[in-house]
C-alpha cells in the first residue's frame, strides 16, 4: 500500500521449503504427501456423485475455460463446508485444486487438515520489541494469496503511536489536542486522519525514536462478535480457536466487518489481484486459498501452517522476535509462559470479546 | 375459483392502461431503469469495486436507502391504525391505499439490501432448511423475518380487501380483522428490527445507543405519512377518488408530533454526547463539524435538520398545515431531510472514524447513485400499479358485477 519504502526481506519462497525452514520444522515438508493423498481420496470418491459434483466433475475431465466455468457452476451449489460430509469435501478441494492449478498455472493444493484436540492457538506480541517494520505485512500477504498491486489487501496493520499524549509544547494549542495526523487514503491509496495510530506513516528507516508499534490483526476473540452477526454461519470458530470464513459460503453482506471492533476483515471490492508467479500453492480451505470477488476474508493464524505444526508467516519472519505463538492448552509453550510471566494485556478488553491475541512487555 | 382468474385479468388490464399523463410518468421512470440494468450488469460482472464504498466505510447509500424505506413502509401504519383502531371513518376509506404503499416500500427495502450484498448470487444460503438461517443470534435473519411478514400480511390484506370489494361481498371479519391487527404491531417491528441491526454493535459507538429504535420509529412515523400525504394529494387531484380532508388533516398532525419527538431525541443524543465528548462521539463529532477539513457530511447533517425544524414549525400552525397548496411541498421537505438524517446522518457516520480511529470519506460513485434511483423508480413504478388498480377497485370501475354484465 504505501510503505514502499520499507526495505522488505523477502520470506523463504513458499511453494517449497527452505533448508532452514526444514530443519528448524520438519512438519512443512508435510503438504506435498498431503497433497497425492487428497488425490487419491478424491479418485476413490468419484463413485457416489450427485447432480452438482457430476458437473464438477466432468469439468475436471478437461482442462478449457468452460471446464473452469463448469466448475464454477458446480461450487454454486457446494454446502456449508461445517456440514459437509468428507466425501463432500473432497470433492470440494478436488474441484477448487484442479480450478486454482489451472489458473495459476502450478500444482496447487487445498489442505482440509482439521483441528487437533487438546489444541488452542494463542499468540502473543511483545510491543516493547516491535520495531514497525512491516515485515510481518508483507509477509502475511504473500503466505496468505491476498489481493496485490492497486486492490492489496493487508491483514495485518501496524499502528504507530507517538510516544506520549502529554507534551508541554502542545499546551498553548490547549490539552489534550489531537493526536491526528493527516494521511490521504481510502482502501487503497490514502486520504484518512488517524486518530490513536497511524498506519500509513512512511519513514526513511525504523524504529523512529519518538514512536512505538502497536500491530493489529484479527484478535481471534473466544467470544467473537463477527460470528455471532453472521447470518448464514459462514464464518465460525474452529475448535482449535482461530476465526475462519468459508469463501464459498459468504454472502458478502458485510455485518461481521461492522461488528468487528478491531477492524480486522476485509473485503474483495472486485475480482482479487493475485499473480500467478507470487502464489503461494500451498493452501487450506478455510486459509490462504485463493478467494473471489464479494467476499471476506481475515487472518486466520495461518491455519495452513498452523495445523501442520509451523509458526504463521509474521511470527517467522519478525527479525525482532517480538512475535510469539502457541498452544493456549499447554502450560509449557512459550505464550503459557508470557501469560504466566509478563504484563500481558488485551486490546479492548472493555469490548469483552476475549481475544487470544495478547500484548505484552518484558 | 373463475372469480380469481377474473379479477386477476380485470386487475392487469386495468393498471396498464391509461390516460397520457400515466404513460408519461410510466416513461419517466423507465429511463431510471434502463440506466438500473446497466448499473446492476456493471456491479455483477465487476463486484462492488464500482462503489465508492471501502474497507473502512463498507456500509453505504443502498443500506443507508435500505434503512429509511423500512421506515417508510412501517409508516403506512399511521393510516391503518387510527382506521382500525380508533375507527377514523374518513381513514378507514383510505385503508387499503396505505397498505399498498407499505408494499411498494418493502419491494424497494429488498432491492436495496439484495444490492448491497457482494454476492447476490448465493442469496440462497440464507434461506432457512437449503441455506443456514443464523436465527435467532443474527439479527439480520430477524429483519428477513419480520421484513418478508410484513410484506406478506400488508399483500393478503390488502389484496383480500380489494378481492372482495370487486366481488361486492361482504368481508370475512374473523379472518381480515387478525391480519390487519397482526400487521400494525408487526410494522412496529421491521423499524426496530432494523434499528436492532445496527445498534447491537459496540464496535460502532455512534449506533451503540438504547434510543435507536424509538428513534427509527418517530422519524418513521413523520417521513411514511409526509409520502402519503403527497400521495393523497397527487391522488384527489388527478382521479375522482375522494380523500376526505379529515384523512390528510389527521396525517399533518401525526407528522408534525412524531417529527417533534425525534427532534427531542436527537437533541438528547446530542446534549449526551458532546457535552463530554469522548472518543466515542468521535462519530456525531465528525458529522456534525468536520474534522480537519474532512468534512463531506456537514452540509448535509445541517441541511436536514433546518429541513426538520422548519417543517416542524411550519406544521404547528394550524392555517399551513391545512393550506393542502403548502402542505405537499412541506411534507417532501420533511421527507427528504428524514431521508438524509436516516443516510448521511446516521448510517454513513456510523462508520467514521473505523474502530482503529481512521478517518476515511465516503462518496458514492455515479453507477452507486444510478442503482440507487433505479431501486426507487422501480418503487413508484410498483406504487403507481398497486395504488392504479386500488383505487380502479374502490370507485368501482373494475368489479366483478361489471365484467359479468357487459358479457
Amino acid at each position: 500500500m504505501t510503505n514502499k519504502k520499507i526495505p522488505v526481506t523477502q520470506p523463504a519462497d513458499q511453494s517449497s521449503c527452505s533448508c532452514s525452514d526444514a530443519q528448524a520444522n520438519p512438519a512443512c515438508e508435510m503438504p506435498d504427501d498431503n497433497v497425492s493423498e487428497s488425490r487419491r481420496g478424491f479418485m476413490k470418491d468419484v463413485g457416489g456423485l450427485s447432480v452438482a459434483s457430476l458437473m464438477g466433475t466432468a469439468a475436471l475431465l478437461t482442462n478449457s475455460d468452460e471446464a473452469q466455468a463448469n466448475t464454477e457452476w458446480a461450487e454454486w451449489f457446494q454446502g456449508n463446508y461445517r456440514l459437509m460430509t468428507d466425501e463432500e469435501k473432497a470433492r470440494a478441494v478436488a474441484r477448487l485444486e484442479r480450478r486454482y492449478s489451472s489458473e495459476y498455472g502450478k500444482k496447487v493444493t487445498v489442505d482440509t487438515t482439521p483441528a487437533q484436540d487438546g489444541v488452542l492457538f494463542g499468540y502473543a506480541l511483545n510491543i516493547q520489541k516491535c520495531i514497525g517494520c512491516r515485515r510481518c505485512v508483507k509477509a502475511c500477504v504473500q503466505e496468505n494469496n491476498q489481493s496485490r498491486g492497486e486492490r492489496e489487501i493487508e491483514w495485518i496493520r501496524v499502528l504507530k503511536m507517538e510516544k506520549g499524549d502529554f507534551s508541554v509544547g502542545k499546551m498553548k494549542d490547549g490539552y489534550p489536542g489531537d493526536f491526528g495526523i493527516q494521511v490521504g487514503g481510502n482502501a487503497y491509496s490514502a486520504s484518512g486522519v488517524v486518530l490513536e495510530g497511524e498506519h500509513y506513516y512512511e519513514p526513511e528507516k525504523v524504529p523512529d525514536a519518538d514512536a512505538f508499534y502497536m500491530p493489529i490483526a484479527c484478535m481471534q476473540c473466544e467470544k467473537p462478535p463477527c460470528v455471532k452477526v453472521c447470518p448464514v454461519r459462514t464464518t465460525y470458530r474452529e475448535p482449535d480457536g482461530p476465526v475462519v470464513v468459508d469463501y464459498n459460503w459468504c454472502i458478502g453482506c458485510r455485518m461481521c466487518i461492522g461488528a468487528c471492533p478491531y477492524w480486522a476483515r476485509r473485503f474483495n471490492w472486485g475480482k482479487p489481484n493475485l499473480p500467478k508467479e507470487e502464489m503461494n500453492p500451498n493452501t487450506h480451505y478455510l486459509g490462504n486459498r485463493p478467494r473471489m470477488k464479494g467476499v471476506v476474508e481475515k487472518c486466520t493464524f495461518c491455519i495452513q501452517r498452523t495445523r501442520k505444526g509451523r509458526y504463521p508467516a509474521c511470527v517467522e519472519v519478525c527479525p525482532v522476535g517480538a512475535r510469539k505463538f502457541g498452544n493456549l492448552l499447554d502450560p509449557n509453550s512459550e505464550v503459557r509462559q508470557i501469560l504466566a510471566k509478563k504484563r500481558v494485556f488485551r486490546l479492548k478488553a472493555e469490548m469483552n470479546t476475549y481475544p487470544k491475541f495478547f500484548y505484552f512487555i518484558d | 375459483m373463475k372469480k380469481i382468474s377474473k379479477f386477476t385479468v380485470d386487475y392487469l388490464g386495468y393498471v396498464v392502461k391509461g390516460s397520457p399523463k400515466f404513460y408519461g410518468w410510466v416513461a419517466f421512470l423507465s429511463m431510471f431503469i434502463l440506466v438500473w440494468v446497466y448499473g446492476n450488469y456493471m456491479q455483477l460482472t465487476e463486484g462492488m469495486i464500482i462503489t465508492g464504498l471501502t474497507d473502512q466505510v463498507s456500509w453505504g447509500i443502498y443500506l443507508a436507502n435500505f434503512v429509511f424505506l423500512v421506515g417508510v413502509a412501517a409508516g403506512a401504519v399511521t393510516v391503518v391504525f387510527p382506521a382500525y383502531v380508533y375507527k377514523h371513518k374518513a381513514m378507514h376509506e383510505v385503508t387499503v391505499l396505505g397498505e399498498m404503499l407499505a408494499i411498494a416500500a418493502v419491494v424497494m427495502c429488498l432491492l436495496f439490501v439484495i444490492m448491497h450484498m457482494g454476492r447476490p448470487d448465493r442469496l440462497w444460503h440464507i434461506l432457512p432448511v437449503i441455506g443456514i438461517f443464523n436465527w435467532p443470534h443474527a439479527i439480520l435473519t430477524w429483519d428477513v423475518l419480520v421484513l418478508n411478514g410484513y410484506l406478506v400480511l400488508n399483500l393478503i390484506g390488502g389484496f383480500y380487501y380489494l378481492y372482495k370489494k370487486y366481488c361486492h361481498e361482504e368481508l370475512n371479519k374473523k379472518f381480515y380483522l387478525p391480519v390487519i391487527y397482526i400487521a400494525i404491531v408487526w410494522a412496529l417491528s421491521i423499524h426496530t428490527v432494523t434499528a436492532f441491526l445496527l445498534n447491537t454493535m459496540p464496535a460502532r459507538p455512534m449506533w451503540h445507543t438504547g434510543m435507536m429504535p424509538i428513534r427509527f420509529i418517530t422519524t418513521a412515523f413523520a417521513a411514511g405519512p409526509s409520502l402519503i400525504i403527497i400521495v393523497f394529494l397527487i391522488v384527489r387531484n388527478n382521479t375522482r377518488m375522494m380523500i376526505k380532508d379529515e384523512a390528510i388533516n389527521l396525517l399533518s398532525q401525526i407528522v408534525v408530533w412524531c417529527l417533534g419527538i425525534a427532534l427531542f431525541l436527537t437533541l438528547s443524543e446530542v446534549v449526551t454526547e458532546l457535552y463530554h465528548p469522548t472518543e466515542h462521539s468521535m462519530g456525531l463529532q465528525y458529522l456534525m463539524f468536520g474534522y480537519h477539513g474532512l468534512n463531506n457530511l456537514v452540509p448535509w447533517f445541517w441541511g436536514s435538520l433546518v429541513a426538520m425544524v422548519s417543517g416542524f414549525i411550519l406544521l404547528l400552525i394550524p392555517s399551513i398545515r391545512k393550506n393542502y397548496k403548502l402542505l405537499p411541498w412541506i411534507c417532501a421537505m420533511i421527507f427528504l431531510g428524514i431521508w438524509v438524517e436516516k443516510g448521511m446522518g446516521l448510517l454513513i457516520p456510523g462508520s467514521i472514524p473505523t474502530p482503529i480511529g481512521e478517518i476515511t470519506q465516503y462518496s458514492p460513485t455515479f453507477l452507486e447513485i444510478a442503482n440507487s434511483l433505479g431501486n426507487w423508480a422501480i418503487g413508484f413504478l410498483v406504487l403507481t400499479i398497486l395504488l392504479k388498480g386500488a383505487i380502479g377497485i374502490l370507485l368501482g370501475d373494475i368489479s366483478y358485477a361489471k365484467t359479468e354484465g357487459g358479457k
